[in-house]
Formats: C-alpha cells, sequence, structure tokens
C-alpha cells in the first residue's frame, strides 16, 4: 500500500451493498455529498434565523414571539453554524472531498475508512449541536465568540445547557474536521498521479490543500478553549473566571483569564476566515480561468499568494481584540501583519482582473458568480482596511461597520463562489444538466440583494449603530433614518432568502428531469472532466490512471485545434 | 584555512541536500519518496496534537502568571517521605526516567521491525507497554495522593491558587490520555507482529508508525516535566 498507488485497485475499498454504497460509504464522491447535504441542511437553518433577526430589527416589536433572549441566542447560532457548520464542512468536506482525488487523479483518499469517520464525526457534532435548541434554556445567546465569563455566567441566555452543547459539539467537530484533513493533506502530498507535480495542480487544490494544513494547525486552540471553557462550567475551575460581582453575589471563581480565551478563540478564528477564504480563492480561479477560456495569470504568483495568505494569518490573531484592553503596543505589531495581509490578497486580485483582460469571457452561470464575488470580495476588503487599523477600528468596533465588512468578505463572498462552484460541477457530479433561466434569475436576486442589505449596514456603523441590539428604541445620537435603512435592509433580505428557493426547485428538479450533460460541458482542460464515466465510477479512472503532461490552464493556445489542451495531451 | 572547509560543506553537503529537497517538492505523485501514507499521516498528526499540547502549556503559563493567590512550590508538593526521608520530585523522577527508557525499546522494536525479526520486535513492544501502563499506574498514584492526601482539586487548592488543581488535572490528564492510548494501541500492534501477520503483507512500517507516537508522547512528557514540575 505504501507507493503502490498507480494502477492498483486491491486498497480500494469495495462495497458490496446499497448500504456500504451509499451510508457507510468509503468512497470520497459520496462523502463529499454526505458532507455537502448536511452542511447545506444545517446553514439553512441558520438562513432561517437570520431571517428571524432581520424581522425583529426591520420590524421592531411587530413579532411579539422574538424575545431579546431568542434575539441573542439567533445571533449566536446563526453565527457559529455560518462559520465552521455550513462554510468549513462545505468548502472542505464537500469540495475538498470530491475536487481533490479527482483533480490530482487518485483513486480515492489515502485513507477511506477515516474519510468515512470523519463525516460520521461531522453529522454527530450537527446533530448535538442542533440538540442546544431543545435543552432547558434554548441554545446560548453568548455570540459566535462565545466570550467567558458571560457566556457562562447567569443571565446570558442558555448559560446552563446551551453553552454546554455547543462547547461539545464544537469539541467533536475539530476531531472530525482532524480525521478529514489528514486526509486531504497526505492524499496531495502523496497520492498524485504520474506528471502531477504539485506545480501542475489547479489552483482550487492549492487552496483546499491549504486550508487543511491551516485547519489543522488552527483548531487545536478552538479544541483547548473549549475543553478548558467546559471545566469552568461544569467543574468549577477558574481557567477564564476572575472574581466577579454578579446578580448581586461574589462569584467563588477568582483569578482566571478571560483575555485568555480571547487569544485561544481568535488563534483558531483568524485563520479560520482563510480556512474559509482559500478555497474560495482557488475555485473561484478555476472558474475564471475555464469561462473565460484564458490560462490563469500568474499561476505561481498565485500558488505563493495562497501560501503566504495562509502563513500571515497565524500572526494577525489580536487584530479582533484592540478593544479588549490587551497591552495598546500588541496592537501596533497586529495592525502591521494585518495590513501586510492585502499585498498578496491584492496579488490575487489584479490576477483574476488580468484573466479576464481580453479572454473570451463566457457569461455563464457559474462566471457570474465568480465575477460577483470579485465584486464583493473588494468591497469586504476595502472595509478591511478602516477595520485593521486600531484608531479607526477603536469607534468602530463592535458596530454594524463589523458586521457589513465580515459579511461582505468572509459571509457573501465564500457563499457566491459556492454556488458558482456547484452550478458549475454539478454536470460532474450529477450527469445532469440545470436551467439556465432559473440560474441567472437566481444570480441576479442574489447578487443584486447582497448589496441592497449590506451597502446601508456600513451607513448604519459609521453613524454608531451597534450590532447585537435586540431593539435601538428612542436615543438620541441615531436618526430616524436608520430605522428607515433597518426596514430597507430586512425586506430585501427576505426577498434573497425567498430568492434562494429557485436555486433549491433548480438542483432537485435537474436531479431528476434534468437534460443529460455533456462530460466536459464547459470545455474545462483539469483531469475532473476527464473520466470515463459521468459522473465518475467507483475508483475514478476504470483500469488506468490518467497521466498528467501539462498544467491545467492550457486554454486558446493558438495554433491548437481547441481552445483547450486536457491536461493528459502529450506534449508536441 | 576555515574559510575553504566551510566552501567544500556547502558544495559537496548542503547544496546536493537543498537540491535534493528541490527535487522532492517539484516531482511528481510524492512528495517523501518512498513513504508509507500512515506513517506521512502520522507525522502530519503529530504537527497538529503538538499545537494542541502548546495551548494547553502556553495557556498554563499565562494563567498562572495571572493567579491571584501564591503558586504553590512544586518541590514541596510533589515529594516522598522514604524511609523517613522527604525527597522532593523522587515520583516525577521515577515516572520521567521509566518513559524515557520506554522509548529506548520502542527504538529496538522498530530496528528489529527492519530486520522481520518477528519474536524480538513483539517482545520489545511489549516491553514498551508494560513501561507505558507503569507509567500511568504511578500518575495514578500521584493524582490519588493530591487528591486524598493534599486535599487539591480541579476548583480548589488548600495550599493557593485554584488554578494549580485545575492545570495540572487537564495537562497531565490528557497526556495520561495520549500514554494509555498508545498503550494500547501498542498491544494491538504487538499481537499482530506476533501473529505474523506484517510477515505476510511484508510491511511492518505499523510498528514505525506506533514508534512515532510513542516517541512524539515522551517528547511532550519531557516539556510538560519541566514547565510544570521544574518551574
Amino acid at each position: 500500500m505504501a507507493t503502490t498507488l498507480a494502477d492498483d485497485l486491491r486498497p480500494l475499498h469495495h462495497p458490496h451493498s446499497w448500504v456500504t454504497r451509499y451510508v457507510w460509504s468509503q468512497d470520497h464522491k459520496v462523502i463529499a455529498i454526505q458532507y455537502s447535504c448536511t452542511a447545506i441542511s444545517i446553514g439553512l437553518v441558520a438562513l432561517v434565523l437570520s431571517a428571524l433577526m432581520r424581522l425583529q430589527l426591520g420590524f421592531p416589536g411587530s413579532f411579539p414571539a422574538i424575545q431579546p433572549d431568542n434575539y441573542l441566542q439567533f445571533v449566536s447560532m446563526h453565527g457559529m453554524i455560518m462559520v465552521v457548520y455550513l462554510l468549513t464542512a462545505l468548502l472542505l468536506g464537500g469540495f475538498g472531498n470530491y475536487l481533490i482525488p479527482l483533480m490530482i487523479g487518485a483513486r480515492d483518499m489515502v485513507f477511506p475508512f477515516v474519510n468515512m469517520l470523519s463525516y460520521w464525526l461531522y453529522l454527530l457534532s450537527v446533530i448535538v449541536l442542533v440538540t442546544g435548541f431543545f435543552v432547558p434554556g434554548g441554545p446560548t445567546g453568548a455570540g459566535w465568540t462565545l466570550y467567558p465569563p458571560q457566556a457562562i455566567s447567569e443571565g446570558t441566555p442558555g448559560h446552563q445547557w446551551g453553552i454546554v452543547t455547543m462547547l461539545v459539539s464544537l469539541a467533536i467537530f475539530v476531531v472530525a474536521f482532524t480525521m478529514g484533513g489528514l486526509n486531504y493533506v497526505t492524499t496531495v502530498l502523496q497520492a498524485r498521479t504520474k506528471g502531477m507535480t504539485l506545480m501542475r495542480m489547479p489552483l482550487s487544490v492549492w487552496g483546499i490543500f491549504t486550508a487543511s494544513v491551516m485547519g489543522l494547525l488552527a483548531f487545536p486552540a478552538l479544541f483547548v478553549a473549549a475543553i478548558m471553557m467546559l471545566f469552568d462550567h461544569l467543574a468549577g475551575t477558574s481557567f477564564f473566571m476572575p472574581t466577579m460581582q454578579s446578580m448581586g453575589r461574589i462569584t467563588p471563581t477568582e483569578g482566571g483569564s478571560p483575555l485568555l480565551f480571547q487569544h485561544l478563540f481568535w488563534f483558531f478564528g483568524h485563520p479560520e476566515v482563510y480556512i474559509v477564504a482559500l478555497p474560495a480563492f482557488g475555485i473561484v480561479s478555476d472558474l475564471i480561468s475555464v469561462h473565460a477560456r484564458r490560462n490563469i495569470f500568474g499561476y505561481r504568483m498565485m500558488v505563493w499568494a495562497i501560501v503566504i495568505i495562509g502563513a500571515l494569518s497565524f500572526v494577525v490573531w489580536a487584530h479582533h481584540m484592540y478593544v479588549s484592553g490587551m497591552n495598546p503596543y500588541f496592537g501596533f505589531f497586529f495592525a502591521t501583519s494585518t495590513l501586510v495581509i492585502a499585498v498578496p490578497t491584492a496579488i490575487k486580485v489584479y490576477n483574476w482582473l488580468l484573466t479576464l483582460w481580453r479572454g473570451d469571457i463566457h457569461l455563464r452561470v457559474p462566471m457570474l458568480f465568480a465575477i460577483a464575488f470579485i465584486f464583493t470580495f473588494i468591497h469586504g476588503g476595502l472595509s478591511g482596511l478602516f477595520l485593521g487599523n486600531v484608531s479607526v477600528d477603536v469607534p468602530l468596533s463592535d458596530t454594524f461597520f463589523v458586521v457589513a465588512h465580515f459579511h461582505m468578505v468572509m459571509g457573501v463572498s465564500p457563499v457566491l463562489v459556492i454556488f458558482g462552484a456547484i452550478y458549475h460541477w454539478y454536470p460532474k457530479i450529477f450527469g445532469r444538466m440545470w436551467n439556465e433561466t432559473l440560474g441567472k434569475l437566481h444570480f441576479w436576486i442574489t447578487f443584486l440583494g447582497v448589496y441592497a442589505i449590506f451597502l446601508p449596514m456600513h451607513y448604519l456603523g459609521i453613524l454608531g449603530v451597534p450590532r447585537r441590539y435586540y431593539a435601538l428604541g428612542e436615543t438620541a445620537f441615531i436618526p430616524q433614518s436608520v430605522h428607515l435603512a433597518n426596514e430597507w435592509i430586512s425586506i430585501a433580505a427576505l426577498i434573497v432568502f425567498a430568492a434562494q428557493g429557485l436555486f433549491f426547485i433548480n438542483m432537485i428538479w435537474s436531479l431528476f428531469r434534468g437534460p443529460k450533460a455533456d462530460p466536459n460541458p464547459w470545455g474545462a482542460a483539469s483531469l475532473e472532466w476527464l473520466t470515463p464515466d459521468t459522473p465518475p465510477a467507483h475508483g475514478n479512472w476504470g483500469a488506468k490512471l490518467p497521466v498528467v503532461y501539462r498544467w491545467a490552464y492550457d486554454y486558446s493556445v493558438p495554433g491548437a485545434p481547441r481552445d483547450f489542451i486536457p491536461q493528459t495531451e502529450p506534449r508536441a | 584555512m576555515s574559510h575553504t572547509v566551510s566552501d567544500r560543506r556547502d558544495r559537496e553537503v548542503i547544496a546536493p541536500t537543498l537540491r535534493e529537497i528541490a527535487a522532492d517538492w517539484s516531482a511528481d505523485q510524492e512528495v517523501f519518496r518512498h513513504t508509507h501514507w500512515g506513517k506521512a499521516m502520522m507525522w502530519i498528526f503529530l504537527l497538529s496534537d503538538t499545537f494542541i499540547f502548546s495551548c494547553f502549556l502556553t495557556g498554563y503559563m499565562t494563567i498562572r502568571s495571572s493567579a491571584v493567590l501564591p503558586w504553590p512550590n512544586t518541590a514541596e508538593v510533589f515529594a516522598l517521605v522514604i524511609g523517613g526521608q522527604k525527597i522532593p520530585l523522587i515520583l516525577i523522577a521515577i515516572m520521567t526516567f521509566v518513559l524515557i527508557s520506554s522509548s529506548g525499546t520502542m527504538a529496538m522494536a522498530v530496528n528489529y521491525g527492519y530486520r522481520r525479526d518477528r519474536r524480538k520486535t513483539a517482545i520489545l513492544m511489549l516491553l514498551t507497554a508494560l513501561f507505558g501502563a507503569s507509567f500511568v499506574g504511578m500518575q495514578a498514584f500521584e493524582w490519588t495522593k493530591l487528591i486524598v492526601e493534599e486535599g487539591v482539586r480541579p476548583w480548589s487548592n488548600p495550599m493557593g491558587a485554584p488554578q494549580f488543581g485545575a492545570t495540572f488535572f487537564m495537562i497531565t490528564g490528557f497526556h495520561g490520555l495520549h500514554v494509555s492510548c498508545g498503550v494500547i494501541l501498542l498491544l494491538i500492534i504487538a499481537s499482530k507482529v506476533a501473529r505474523g501477520h506484517y510477515d505476510r503483507t511484508g510491511d511492518y512500517s505499523a510498528v514505525e508508525i506506533a514508534g512515532l507516537y510513542w516517541h512524539f508522547v515522551d517528547l511532550v512528557w519531557v516539556f510538560i516535566f519541566a514547565f510544570f514540575y521544574l518551574w
């Protein structure tokens, strides 16, 4: 098993029944679909929570069922689900699982059994998370950052059991991710096909690979923080708990350090932003290149930018803590390192634009989403420059400006890429084509809708409207226009919310009624489009593994018979 | 003179090594030539696990420096009275010695595994597991003494800072869990060695992979020993 991967089918697990084929499956493609469906389902829960929050913010007082406690619980669960259980799981567990073996020419992940365990543990973590909605006191309302002491102190919604289910679920998620992440990294390093060098891999694989390495180094901090807070809550230790006056009584805890939790949390939390962003960067590069019929501009620079962003993201975490009371000199260091990240990120944005430059652009649905990503990402990145500077961040801290910033840069942007990627690879995954008109309608409502939602939020933030507030009430510094803007945002949000129905109708209808898809409908050069079967069969490549002779971006090569040259075509 | 020596070393040792590394990373199929997938994966896992223990230990150091009550003197707390004589850190010294010795027997087991010596490999692995189990046993004794005689609890500590007990039980507990898992892993693989499983597959890599994990657990202990007991 050591190095005999070439054309050896023996190491594969061969399913014998429906159950081992589709339920306890060890096939990376089935696991990918299981991961994706679970992630999207729990993501829908978070989407509904956001709609409920917008109902309250846009029309305060009209929905007596939404109490202040509920509102805080919606905020917390929405944030955590979207960041960890939807985006991380979908991009790495879903796309990582599906694309890595197919794009590097492997038959499966190196350890399919561990890969299967990874999914089932992930499902368990989602189930534990969901039980939070049904325990006494409801889910935690501490905000997705779960800062102690308030997260486990009386008065915070869900401080009894909601916080426990959340922390346990996170710890299980970390174990599940570790099992998957080890597989993704080892597969990319050790199981590529003949001719597939690291510098011939599609950028999607580079993004997912780097993000997996980062996950393996960042999630430990979350794991440790979760364990320590569980001890604080259940065993009465004082890791994070100082002496406090709570509810008129002095707490029995003493000498703990709440700042320690923030450092641990953000040592995970900041790399987490790029764990979500890097796969999106990689995937969008491939979408742009394929649909613009041009090689990606500056491939090597794109690879190095991914790696450098990944490395830098480990030394910027305390820019989330400018107002936490840490030593102000730290702010100087972390502001500098934060702004340095703009350099590799700008390289990527320029290279995407230069790939489009004089390209033969086909404005199909995946490409529309890819181009939309460039817009939202530039906007989110620019507002990041404001927040990265200590002196500008301090007044903007905990306002809607922050909400607008991170939703643009790590909410909307990766989600647009995910939509684009699903439309792009759907014909390969299911062998059917979706409806173009419905897809375009879904795109335009979503793209214009997110601007209608998040652009006004920047304005609210600059006015000083605080985030995580149940209702603003009559406050002197908040003008009447804020309430109008909030109504507008809520209406836009509900329209975008409803428009996602178009996506699901399109996907599910096409699954059964869509026309049969061409094996390579976009004329792409990378390996996953060259499988003998569509959808790819177990073992991916039939009897013989493909041999790779060139990079994945030979589009519109002068003199070539077609406007793309597959990676498997030998050089003349 | 010394100039030319270092030049020669550059030319003959460092440059070819760098070229080899560059060749490995720019090759197709594998970055680490002829490396068992499991071994590569274990190395990557250990890197991740390093971050877990680093977070635990930095967390401990932060908490220790910010604790408001005095930290107990570890030389006193972890002393045993033997023959009327109070000897500081004696138990921990024995535990450390046992664990380091087990790394030695593990290394020998890996060596005999490469030579396909079924009997010696199995015996040395069993010996390693025995050392590991006795380490966990002594740790249980230490915990009992601390809880029953000294009255240390995760939430309180009669000798001062309550964080002393909390960090002690958490970090040594997490490490003890690692050792226990290692003992189980060693027993499983040793029994497979003894039954000739790896002779049939012709691949003794599992012994080396278990060895990697075992050495890592020992190495972590050295840091815990230094930061918790000697500080």
